[in-house]
C-alpha cells in the first residue's frame, strides 16, 4: 500500500497534470503528477498513480560516499 | 537509476554491529521494509548481533478494522459498485470477504487508485461507485487531490485514513512493549518530512531514522539506531534523503489540510487511537459515503464486530508477536486461505514471512 516505485517522467501533458512515467523495465504508466513540480527526465516516485515525490540525483549518488564517512567517524571516534 | 548495492559496506555495518554486543528491540511500520528485511535475511543477520526488529501497526490493510470492511460488504450488498485496492479484496469479514461477494455476482472492482475509481464513476453514470480510500500519508493526498476536482456526483469514498505519528504515540503510550528504536517509514515520510516525529525522540527518548527500502538503507538505518543508543543520544536522523527533506511535500500536505481534518479512530488490535485518522472536512460531504448511504449503513451502525476467531493480528501489529509464533500461522492461515489480514496483504508480516520462508 505505502509501496513506491521509482520511475522516469519521460513526457507530460499539456495542462500539466498527468505525465507518462519509464520505470526502466519496459513499462510506461500514465502517472498524476499534480502533486510534485516535475519536469522531462525527473526521476519520481510514484504511489497508487500518483508522482509523491522527486528523487533527489545529486543526495542518491552523495549516500553511499555519506554512508562510508559515517562508518568511519566511528572508527576515528 | 540509482541502485544502493555494496556488498562490502553491508558486511562492515553487520561486522561493526556484531563487536559491540547489543541486545536491542527495534520496531518499524511499513510492509516495504519487512519484505526488504525477510526477502534478504537481514532479520535473522540481525538477530545474530542482537537487534531484533519487528513490524508495527504499519500495514494500512492490516489496520483497516472489522467495521470497516463489513461496510465496504455492506454496500456491495445493497447495490454499489466498490472499488479498492487488490490486497483488501480479500480480507475476510464475519462471514465472507469483497472476493466471494464478487464470485456471487456483487459488483466488486479492484483499482490501482482512486483515479480508476472515478473513471467507472464516469463511465456508469447511472450506477453508485463507492472507493474503499484506506492508506497512510503516502495515501491521503491521493484522495484529496481528486476530490478538489469535483469528481461526479456518483461518486463517493469510504474514508480509512489514517496516520503513523500518532500510533507509534499509542504503542509507546501502551508501554507493552520495550522499543529501543524506530525505523520510520520512507514513503510516508517523503509526505510529512520528518518533524512530525521529533516529539517521540523528546518526549520518549526514543531514536529514530527515516529510512530507505533497499538492504543497505536498511543496515544503515540500523547502524544509525545503534549510534545513537551507544552515545545516550534521541533525535530523528534521516538516512532516505534522496527521497525526504525535513519539510516534506508542502504541495501534498496542503492538499490534504484542505480536504481532511484530524479524527479518533479505532486502529485493527488497538483501542481508539486519539487524532490518528483523517477524516473529511463537512464541505466535502457530498463525497463521505458514511453519510450519503447514512441508511444503508444503519443497520451496522451501532454493531461492533470481532476479530476473526483465533486470529492474533491484533497482537502482532502492537508488535507483540512474530507471525511463526501464531499458532494458526501457516496452518489454518495461509495465503489461499487467510484467517487474518496480515496473511492478505502483501504489506503483512504473515504473509511476508510465509512468502520467503517457504522458498528457503
Amino acid at each position: 500500500m505505502c509501496l513506491a516505485i521509482p520511475g522516469k517522467v519521460v513526457e507530460i501533458d499539456k495542462n500539466k497534470e498527468h505525465g507518462i512515467v519509464d520505470y526502466g523495465d519496459g513499462t510506461k504508466r500514465k502517472v498524476n503528477i499534480s502533486l510534485v513540480e516535475v519536469k522531462v527526465g525527473d526521476y519520481v516516485l510514484v504511489h497508487a498513480g500518483f508522482a509523491i515525490e522527486v528523487l533527489d540525483e545529486k543526495e542518491a549518488q552523495e549516500t553511499l560516499d555519506l554512508f562510508r564517512e559515517m562508518l568511519s567517524a566511528d572508527e576515528e571516534g | 537509476m540509482f541502485s544502493l548495492k555494496d556488498k562490502k559496506l553491508a558486511e562492515e555495518i553487520i561486522s561493526k554491529i556484531k563487536k559491540l554486543d547489543v541486545k536491542l528491540k527495534f520496531m518499524h511500520v511499513c510492509g516495504t521494509h519487512q519484505d526488504t528485511l525477510v526477502k534478504h535475511g537481514l532479520d535473522t543477520l540481525l538477530k545474530e548481533c542482537g537487534i531484533e526488529i519487528g513490524q508495527g501497526p504499519g500495514c494500512p490493510v492490516c489496520v483497516t478494522t472489522p467495521k470497516e470492511i463489513e461496510e465496504m460488504l455492506l454496500l456491495a450488498r445493497k447495490g454499489k459498485i466498490v472499488a479498492t485496492f487488490g490486497d483488501m479484496i480479500n480480507v475476510p469479514g464475519e462471514t465472507q470477504s469483497l472476493q466471494s461477494m464478487k464470485t456471487e455476482g456483487y459488483d466488486v472492482r479492484t483499482v490501482y487508485g482512486i483515479e480508476d475509481a472515478v473513471n467507472l464513476a464516469e463511465k456508469h453514470k447511472d450506477k453508485d461507485i463507492v472507493f474503499m480510500a484506506v492508506g497512510f500519508e503516502t495515501t491521503a493526498p491521493t484522495t484529496a487531490s481528486v476530490l478538489l476536482k469535483n469528481p461526479p456526483s456518483n461518486f463517493s469514498i469510504l474514508c480509512c485514513h489514517r496516520t503513523i505519528p500518532s500510533a507509534l504515540k499509542a504503542i509507546l503510550d501502551m508501554g507493552e512493549i520495550k522499543i529501543d528504536g524506530l525505523i520510520e517509514p520512507g514513503h510516508v515520510s517523503t509526505i510529512i518530512g520528518t518533524e512530525p516525529y521529533e516529539f517521540i525522540s523528546k518526549d520518549y527518548h526514543v531514536p529514530q531514522v527515516v529510512a530507505g527500502f533497499e538492504p543497505l538503507d536498511l543496515l544503515m538505518a540500523v547502524w544509525m539506531l545503534v549510534q545513537q543508543i551507544e552515545h545516550g543520544k534521541a533525535y530523528v536522523q534521516n538516512e532516505y534523503a534522496r527521497a525526504v527533506n525535513k519539510e516534506g511535500n508542502v504541495k501534498a500536505q496542503k492538499v490534504i489540510d484542505e480536504v481532511f481534518e484530524s479524527g479518533d479512530k479505532k486502529w485493527r488490535g488497538f483501542p481508539v487511537i486519539p487524532q490518528s485518522s483523517l477524516e473529511l472536512r463537512s464541505k466535502f460531504g457530498v463525497y463521505d459515503a458514511r453519510r450519503k448511504y447514512e441508511s444503508d449503513l444503519k443497520e451496522i451502525s451501532n454493531k461492533e464486530f470481532k476479530e476473526p476467531e483465533g486470529c492474533r493480528c491484533g497482537e502482532l501489529l502492537r508488535g507483540l508477536l512474530l507471525p511463526q509464533e501464531c499458532p494458526l500461522f501457516g496452518t489454518q492461515c495461509k495465503p489461499e486461505s487467510p484467517v487474518g489480514p496480515c496473511m492478505v496483504s502483501i504489506e503483512g508480516s504473515c504473509s511476508i514471512e510465509y512468502r520467503y520462508t517457504k522458498k528457503r
